[in-house]
């Protein structure tokens, strides 16, 4: 499978093409409940991480809640 | 005395405390956890950050505060404009809370102090889009005036700069900002002790907010007490109604029937 660049969290990564958000998680050894995914600035809802494929440049942040005030 | 006057309605939001805590610069679980208890806050901030991709094992404070129901009330703490603010809140949604954020863009990483145009277009946005939004503002009495006009269900202004343990700097705009607006006021920033808490409250504040004054005490669990009990007392104080400030003495005791020779 042809590989190509994205972009997670400030930094390049190289992932299999045709890769869902969900795939990249899981790629990533994140579990999907607490973590929340935007993808090129905008959110991609949990119920279609599964659905959601990659492409070329995408820009991934990938959070979660820390502590703080 | 009332027991359901004293909860906080924030939008559709009742706290049964008024002091709410930051869950951030605590040593470890441990501590944070038995701050949070022994402050009897219900509601608690949480900050929204990158997951660390090297990092193995997950948070567990936020399972444990979850878990142990606290509501979650998610910060754009670090935010500096309008757009990092609002995308920060559209993923603490998604993260799954109440719907309640507390909006701070700031302006200047010195002083911390918010960057008010922005907090305005900011809570604007996020308003329109159904947050419940609580920002953290000067304290400036046209401004908190112009964020509950725009629909903010709260308004959060600073009684020093974040973290700086320096109180309650101006009494007085905060006392104005209370007389003018009628969405619950909130002292958010800059609390020290214990008395500047009670002081917040005297004024007629709703809830007093804060992190560092208790994360950063020398014992923070006794600490979150003190600032339970401050703001219990001086909500009480102020819905007791004190005394008017006299130059002179007025004597407690009854001036008739003093033995011995008569003075003045």
């Amino acid at each position: 499978m042809r590989a190509m660049r994205i972009e997670v969290n400030g930094e390049a990564r190289e992932v299999s093409q045709g890769i869902t958000v969900l795939g990249l998680l899981h790629a990533l050894g994140v579990q999907d409940g607490p973590v929340a995914v935007e993808k090129n600035r905008e959110i991609v809802p949990r119920a279609v991480h599964a659905s959601t494929e990659l492409h070329e440049g995408d820009v991934l942040e990938v959070v979660h809640f820390v502590g703080g005030g | 005395m009332s027991t359901a006057a004293e909860e906080l309605k924030i939008g559709s939001h009742t706290l049964r405390s008024r002091l709410i805590v930051g869950t951030g610069k605590y040593k470890d679980l441990e501590q944070t956890r038995a701050a949070l208890e022994a402050s009897g806050a219900d509601m608690v901030t949480v900050a929204v950050r990158r997951l660390d991709l090297n990092a193995k094992g997950g948070d567990s404070l936020i399972g444990y505060l979850k878990q142990a129901g606290y509501t979650l009330l998610p910060n754009t703490a670090g935010c500096y404009t309008v757009d990092d603010a609002v995308r920060t809140c559209r993923l603490a949604r998604e993260l799954g809370i109440a719907g309640l954020v507390k909006v701070e863009v700031l302006g200047d990483p010195k002083t911390l102090f918010p960057d008010v145009v922005q907090t305005l277009e900011a809570s604007k946005i996020l308003v329109k889009e159904g947050f419940t939004v609580l920002p953290y503002t000067n304290d400036d009495p046209i401004t908190a005036l112009k964020l509950q006009d725009i629909g903010c269900a709260a308004v959060m202004p600073l009684a020093a700069p974040i973290g700086s343990g320096l109180g309650i700097r101006n009494p007085y705009n905060l006392e104005i900002i209370k007389q003018t607006l009628s969405v619950p006021i909130i002292v958010d920033a800059g609390v020290g002790t214990a008395s500047d808490a009670a002081i917040a409250m005297e004024l007629g504040c709703d809830g007093v907010l804060m992190n560092t004054a208790i994360a950063g005490a020398q014992d923070p669990v006794r600490m979150a007490r003190a600032m339970r009990l401050a703001v219990e007392a001086g909500r009480d104080a102020f819905l007791a109604g004190r005394i008017e400030k006299r130059l002179y003495a007025s004597a407690s005791s009854p001036l008739a029937g003093v033995i011995g020779s008569k003075h003045g």
